[in-house]
């Protein structure tokens, strides 16, 4: 196989692991929506810890797509 | 046609002033100078909007002072006493992130942080800052970090070497979190530009697409530059207390 098409493959099957991101999100986001429908009072006290869980959890989807750059361009 | 553009060139640097210091280039680039501009217009924004120092504050001075009360919060819930102490710090890191993320925004200028040896500087500096404070204020204790506590000890072997490996990776994830996300936004942004020009009429519909991711990018800029803040105040409370 030659190398380019290698590299295609391995940026393809490195753009997989973005999906464990979409669930971690959704799992978030879910549990906000779930724990402020039972006590909405504290929902604003709550939503920064909400920003930060949700980006740490995009970071890791990041991780994922630069790791497909490097494979493709590097 | 002129020669291909990729969305890629934005993040191109060029020299402005050639200069170096022996064999180093340390030319005055596009980068050095949007970061300039960012410094001055920081300052002129706190000087103007710190001047009249009213009770009842007006716009430019409820701007500043809804940044300065939201860092004041973090640092004081994630540092406690010692908040005080690193406010300035937290507050310019956050103010300087905040800018060079914005200011990207805007068509034809520069993107600070969307270099990762830009982010990694800031990064691994906070890094060894922590660390060296860690041994300084708790001596040897400090490596009671890598072994939380009510761990049997036969579990230690397997733990602390990926604490080590968790504790190491961290100025690497703050570098690399910032600079991927600007350099993704961006490069989508461009990328669906190419798209608007190329369909012509149809290209009403990435247009709107455009308008949505921008306002999506100005979003994750105030997001990024608030998590890397906190995620200082973190790494600067485990120095302070090390124990997980």
């Amino acid at each position: 196989m030659e190398i380019e098409s290698a590299k295609l493959i391995g940026a393809g099957l490195a753009t997989i692991g973005v999906a464990g991101a979409g669930v971690g999100i959704g799992i978030i986001f879910g549990q906000y929506v779930s724990g402020s429908m039972r006590n909405p009072a504290a929902a604003p006290k709550v939503f920064g810890n909400v920003l930060l869980g949700f980006a740490l959890t995009e970071a890791v989807a990041l991780y994922a797509l630069v790791m497909a750059f490097l494979i493709m361009f590097g | 046609m002129a020669e291909k553009h990729s969305p890629l060139d934005q993040f191109s640097i060029h020299r402005i002033f050639d200069l170096k210091i022996g064999e180093i280039d340390v030319s005055f680039t596009n980068s050095s100078l949007m970061m300039v501009i960012i410094l001055v217009l920081l300052n002129i924004f706190l000087i103007l909007a710190t001047r009249k120092k009213s009770l009842v504050p007006d716009k430019l001075q409820s701007l500043a002072e809804m940044s300065y009360e939201m860092i004041f919060n973090t640092t004081r819930d994630n540092l406690g006493n010692n908040g005080a102490k690193f406010f300035p710090f937290v507050y310019s890191l956050f103010m300087f992130i905040l800018l060079c993320n914005l200011l990207g925004l805007i068509p034809y200028s520069f993107t600070v942080t969307s270099h990762i040896i830009v982010t990694f500087a800031i990064a691994f500096g906070i890094f060894l800052f922590a660390t060296v404070l860690g041994f300084i204020l708790n001596g040897h204790k400090f490596l009671r970090l890598f072994l939380p506590k009510g761990v049997p000890i036969y579990l230690a072997p397997l733990l602390v070497p990926i604490e080590i490996v968790s504790y190491i990776s961290r100025p690497i994830s703050l570098a690399v979190r910032l600079a991927a996300n600007m350099m993704a936004g961006h490069t989508m942004i461009k990328v669906f530009a190419g798209f608007v020009v190329a369909l012509g009429v149809f290209g009403i519909a990435p247009f709107v697409f455009i308008v949505l991711l921008y306002v999506l990018e100005t979003v994750i800029a105030f997001l990024q530059a608030y998590v890397f803040a906190v995620l200082t105040c973190l790494y600067l409370n485990d120095s302070f207390h090390p124990s997980h």
